[in-house]
């Protein structure tokens, strides 16, 4: 069924009686081409483009609870295309385009506002950087766009430019920037991904990999053996989780990152606002609460849930840079389990077992790439050849001294 | 998240700062012919297990020492704290 507002109407004086359910609820089949293991952003965004643009035929999306459960159903719904490194710009900035077409390529409404992302600066040196990354952004085909304190407090007349420890001198915008209703998008994949044939089998955990002779021959899962010419894991926080099951160790720890949104107020906040120095960041959803979050708790964790010392550095960010926000009462907070890679950067690569293949380790920026982070795996899975964006992205950069750096930080995850 | 301490009794997690893994311990023999491989995995690679992990705390807001804590990822759950310095001399590891 294809969504108008001609369907709308046609099923308004229908009494809404209808309406067919977006996917199918198939048995698992005993073989497929492709199996994909994760029903999230990521792995329903493959199955898409690998049904639909790379025209592949018998493949399967497995998930162990229902779709969209996992960090797709539990991040702060930003997309942007702000990096700065030569492996990371082009394939974000990709995933911006795509992000721009994504409604009409899914016949699906996701919200996709481009209501502008805002870095803020406090130091001459934070301007220097942030120069050096808009120029990279723009060099990449983004938009960047460097703003004074007065066209910021044009825009922006609520934030406080004259904090004595964080004056605010500037700030990197990108235009382009936003926010997406983000359930939205698993639900618009999966529903395109079933129209074009793919099986979405959900409450299927796999529980193992049949692995003969260094090939992968398909999945061990509660509902069965599934046969599989090709796997592709993508799994985010439970990566690690997952991949040891084939005996692998990755260069991922997997660590909480909570978020937090307060009750519903009229609009007051256009676009996302980012603090850097504070570890804060803030936007408004379309219902009108304030959506924002900060650091990482910074140990390992698969609780799902944080800590408090950190809530409190949230909260005193917020009230350093938007002291409005104080009026505010918090209404929900949850945690997410991040794969945090070692350089900060993510990993779509083949594994050294054939027929295995491997999407992980975005940290916490994996809702934004979810379109070029789909169309990339589904180009590797498809051709055995990496997307011209994604080349960097291999398992053996860190043995060859070939990090994505974003930040400079080294090999400790719970700083990047 | 309370770590108890050893010396110093129950003190809240946010006095520690966190490394990672109490493998980094164990670090390679640089002078053996696969150091370059064995030091890959070491500084890169992790089994980050849901469940018991043993991990390294530094009381950076107390006494300064570091410390070996056996925590449940998925309940964070603190089950024992060592002094890292005893975990490695009974590795043979430290003086």
């Amino acid at each position: 069924m294809k969504y108008s507002a001609f369907q709308v109407i046609k099923q308004a004086l229908r009494g809404h009686k209808g309406w067919i359910p977006a996917w199918r609820d198939p048995e698992p089949a005993n073989h497929y081409d492709i199996v994909i293991i994760g029903g999230g952003g990521h792995g329903l965004a493959c199955a898409h483009y690998l049904a639909k643009t790379f025209k592949q035929k018998r493949i399967a999306v497995l998930e162990k609870g229902w779709i969209g459960g996992g960090n797709v159903g539990r991040n702060t719904t930003i997309i942007r295309s702000n990096y700065l490194l030569d492996g990371n710009e082009p394939f974000y900035e990709f995933s911006l385009k795509l992000w721009e077409g994504l409604e009409q390529d899914l016949n699906y409404n996701a919200m996709v506002s481009q209501r502008g992302i805002l870095n803020l600066i406090h130091s001459d040196g934070q301007r220097d950087a942030f120069i050096r990354r808009g120029n990279a952004m723009i060099l990449n085909g983004a938009d960047a766009d460097l703003m004074s304190t007065e066209q910021i407090k044009r825009k922006y007349p609520f934030l406080n430019t004259d904090n004595a420890r964080f004056p605010i001198q500037g700030g990197l915008a990108q235009h382009r920037g936003g926010t997406v209703r983000h359930d939205a998008v698993a639900w618009g994949y999966a529903r395109s991904a079933d129209q074009h044939g793919v099986d979405i089998i959900q409450n299927c955990e796999v529980t193992g990999f049949r692995i003969e002779n260094g090939t992968c021959t398909g999945v061990e899962t509660t509902r069965g053996f599934i046969g599989a010419t090709k796997v592709g894991c993508a799994v985010a926080g439970s990566s690690s989780r997952l991949m040891s099951k084939a005996g692998m160790r990755l260069p991922i720890e997997s660590h909480v990152l909570q978020a937090f949104v307060s009750e519903g107020l009229k609009p007051v906040i256009p676009g996302v606002i980012t603090f850097g120095a504070g570890h804060f960041y803030c936007s408004q959803s379309d219902k009108g609460g304030l959506v924002f979050g900060g650091d990482i708790d910074g140990y390992n964790s698969y609780a799902q849930r944080g800590n408090l010392p950190v809530v409190e550095d949230v909260c005193e960010g917020a009230m350093a840079i938007f002291p409005m926000l104080g009026r505010a009462r918090l209404l929900r907070m949850w945690g997410g389990i991040m794969d945090m890679s070692m350089d900060g950067s993510p990993i779509i690569d083949r594994t050294h077992i054939k027929g295995l293949y491997f999407n992980g380790g975005w940290c916490y920026g994996g809702f934004k790439a979810t379109p070029a982070s789909g169309y990339a795996f589904a180009h590797l899975l498809a051709t055995d050849t990496p997307h011209p964006t994604a080349t960097a992205y291999r398992f053996d950069r860190f043995e060859k001294g070939l990090m994505i750096d974003e930040k400079g930080m080294g090999n400790q995850p719970n700083l990047h | 998240m309370i770590i108890d301490h050893p010396l110093l009794g129950p003190r809240d997690a946010s006095e520690f700062v966190y490394l990672g893994d109490a493998s980094l311990i164990d670090r390679p023999n640089p002078d053996t012919e696969d150091a370059s491989h064995a030091f890959y995995e070491y500084a890169y690679l992790r089994d980050n297990p849901a469940g018991l992990h043993r991990e390294l705390w530094f009381h950076e807001a107390g006494d300064r020492s570091w410390l070996v804590v056996t925590r449940n990822t998925e309940t964070h759950e603190i089950t024992k704290v060592e002094f890292a310095k005893d975990v490695a001399r009974l590795a043979g590891r430290s003086l």
